[in-house]
């Protein structure tokens, strides 16, 4: 084995050329193949990240104004949601809604703590609230069951807030006077890409209590369950959703304006369609360029082993057995496709480790980022780069058993 | 001395377009350490009947013994171990690797015998050296003369101590004193033993060897014993 190695480093470093534009062929296809691959997972997980640790199937819900006369009521009038909506959404949805919440927006308030003071939006929310739109707690807690049942003032802040208020005091179980009243702080949120965010949250029940807001929300938002799985079973809900929502607040079933929704998981199926075609597109480039580059490979082995026929014929007079020229050539095969292969690869997952960190430094803030981590999963880099290998080798075994087939004496006169 | 080559009654016949029955019934033997000769026109079937001699190609039918083995049908494997053990060729247009040196081309037919690299390499320099190429065993073909490359064929073909050499042509390629030269070398081979079998349509070269075989249109026409040729001219003493 050592010698054949011997002759086949041997050949290899008398045909550089010959050598290079065999290895070339094989790199190029590998590295194209993990770049583009790279660029379609980059981009895939922007997508990703882009939901942050919100759900994905939720449903938003907000009143609209009529444009339809209906019952005896004018078009033009404005639809208000309330606390029946969100109990008819959790009670008689219960098949296709997980849990629901609501929300009443209070508008900016002036929040202060001692000398400091800045503006945050207000929002009476549910518990629940924490889940849907992918709050983490920095310290304490969310708003609980028992704030919204005794109605407490209790205020969850952000991290930001929590900065500009407190500095670096602890501000768990403090006082804070929002628009005159005042309330404990009971937690410190925060939220992925969201560094700047200082909305402050206090219980649904003491919002409506203390602004006199009523059974009145301003939105009401659901999680849907593991029934709504397509878009078909999710247009199916909605229409029915809203066939209730217009019976609940007698509007036109054909009123499109009165109730306005947003349908993430729609959303979500319709980008995570465009995601699989950039993955589709992705994986058929990369397939053709991987089949260019196995074509290039074979078309210089075909030529390689033609070109080496006299050779063949040499070696054969001397003693070589086909077998022995087939190894040789094979093994050359290996050795050249699995050292180039290798280098494609290697090069490869560098650019796109290289883009990562580019992409990972220049990302942050609340600017979403458009490439994160394009990366590609190193077994599937593998694989193309043993698939392309194999071809290497097809591509050299097929024109060399024709070689060695060639009686001696034709190989030998072979021009 | 004992038989080295016997051919009884060999027929060939090439089948590219109309049939062409190039040996005829070819009945002949070449007793061991001979040097012999084979003449004719061209077309007249010599370098066909070397072919079959040298395992290159296969007869259609009649028998080949070679050093009492019966040559017939046998796999390109078997063949291919025949030629390795056996047969040394040197061909007309010298047949080197262009991207091997000359020691490396010399070494080459014991690469197919297993013999270690570091062996075979000290085995070629020292071929190499009794033909007067030790300075040239790193160059490559392409920087050799006609007769250097010849004589780096030459060693290649003695490398594995073969029974018989068969030489097509060995000097159609070069001058008058470069071809002197060569078959003084190969004169030299035949008289430590060797059997040698040389083809060409050069008098002069047929004139060197102990028997000269004519052929003409397939069929041997007259063989010629030449023995009374003066060989001790081209002295001996360094081939052993």
């Amino acid at each position: 084995m050592l010698s054949l190695l011997y002759e086949i480093l041997n050949t290899i470093r008398r045909n550089k050329l010959r050598t290079f534009l065999t290895g070339f062929a094989v790199a190029w296809g590998i590295f194209m193949l993990i770049v583009l691959l790279g660029s379609g997972n980059g981009l895939k997980n922007a997508f990703n990240a882009d939901w942050g640790d919100r759900l994905i199937n939720v449903v938003q819900i907000w009143g609209g104004r009529t444009n339809i006369p209906y019952a005896g009521f004018q078009s033009g009038r404005w639809i208000e949601l309330d606390n029946k909506d969100l109990q008819f959404t959790s009670t008689e949805f219960s098949d296709e809604v997980n849990f629901a919440i609501a929300n009443v927006n209070l508008g900016s308030k002036n929040i202060s703590y001692g000398t400091e003071y800045l503006s945050s939006s207000l929002q009476g929310s549910n518990p629940n609230r924490i889940i849907i739109a992918g709050l983490k707690m920095a310290q304490g807690r969310y708003i609980n069951d028992l704030d919204i049942r005794e109605k407490r003032k209790s205020i969850v802040i952000s991290k930001r807030a929590k900065e500009i208020l407190f500095k670096k005091e602890d501000a768990i179980g403090k006082k804070v006077n929002v628009a005159g009243i005042i309330y404990t702080v009971v937690g410190i949120y925060y939220i992925k890409d969201g560094e700047n965010a200082t909305d402050s949250h206090i219980p649904l029940s003491t919002a409506q209590i203390v602004y006199n807001k009523g059974i009145d929300i301003s939105s009401l938002s659901f999680a849907l369950t593991d029934k709504i799985k397509d878009e078909q079973s999710s247009t199916d809900f909605m229409n029915r959703y809203k066939k209730r929502f217009a019976s609940q607040h007698q509007i036109s079933p054909d009123d499109d304006n009165a109730i306005w929704y947003w349908n993430r998981f729609e959303s979500y199926l319709e980008i995570s369609n465009v995601n699989n075609y950039i993955n589709i597109a992705v994986w058929i480039i990369g397939i053709f360029t991987l089949l260019s580059g196995i074509v290039g490979v074979s078309n210089i082995m075909l030529i390689t082993v033609r070109e080496r026929t006299r050779e063949f014929g040499i070696r054969k007079s001397i003693g070589a057995s086909p077998l022995s020229i087939l190894k040789l050539v094979v093994v050359e095969s290996i050795f050249i496709t699995t050292i180039f292969g290798y280098i494609g690869l290697v090069c490869g997952v560098g650019l796109t480790e290289l883009l990562a960190g580019v992409f990972a430094s220049s990302g942050g803030g609340d600017s979403p980022n458009f490439f994160v981590n394009p990366t590609v999963d190193i077994n599937v880099a593998m694989q193309a780069t043993l698939l392309l290998i194999i071809a290497g080798t097809l591509a050299g075994f097929f024109p060399a058993l024709k070689a060695v087939k060639i009686k001696t004496i034709e190989a030998l006169n072979n021009k | 001395m004992s038989t080295i080559i016997k051919l009884k009654n060999i027929n060939k016949t090439y089948y590219n377009g109309a049939p062409l029955h190039v040996l005829k019934g070819i009945d002949l033997e070449i007793t061991r350490g001979e040097l012999v000769s084979i003449m004719g026109a061209s077309g007249s079937g010599k370098s066909t009947l070397l072919n079959i001699l040298g395992i290159l190609d296969n007869y259609d039918t009649g028998e080949y013994h070679l050093n009492n083995e019966l040559i017939k049908n046998l796999s390109e494997t078997q063949a291919a171990h025949f030629r390795n053990k056996l047969i040394g060729f040197i061909f007309q247009s010298f047949n080197l690797i262009s991207f091997k040196n000359a020691m490396e081309n010399v070494a080459l037919p014991l690469y197919y015998q297993k013999v270690s690299r570091k062996a075979r390499n000290k085995i070629a320099m020292e071929y190499l050296d009794k033909l007067g190429l030790k300075e040239w065993a790193h160059h490559m073909p392409s920087e050799l003369s006609g007769g250097q490359k010849q004589r780096v064929a030459i060693a290649r073909a003695l490398i594995s101590k073969p029974q018989i050499i068969l030489a097509d042509e060995p000097t159609g390629a070069l001058d008058s004193k470069t071809s002197a030269e060569v078959i003084d070398v190969l004169k030299k081979v035949n008289a430590t033993g060797m059997t040698m079998i040389i083809v060409t349509h050069e008098s002069g070269v047929a004139n060197q060897t102990n028997k000269i075989i004519r052929l003409k249109d397939g069929i041997i026409e007259k063989i010629e014993d030449n023995s009374e040729h003066n060989i001790s001219a081209f002295g001996i003493q360094n081939i052993k």
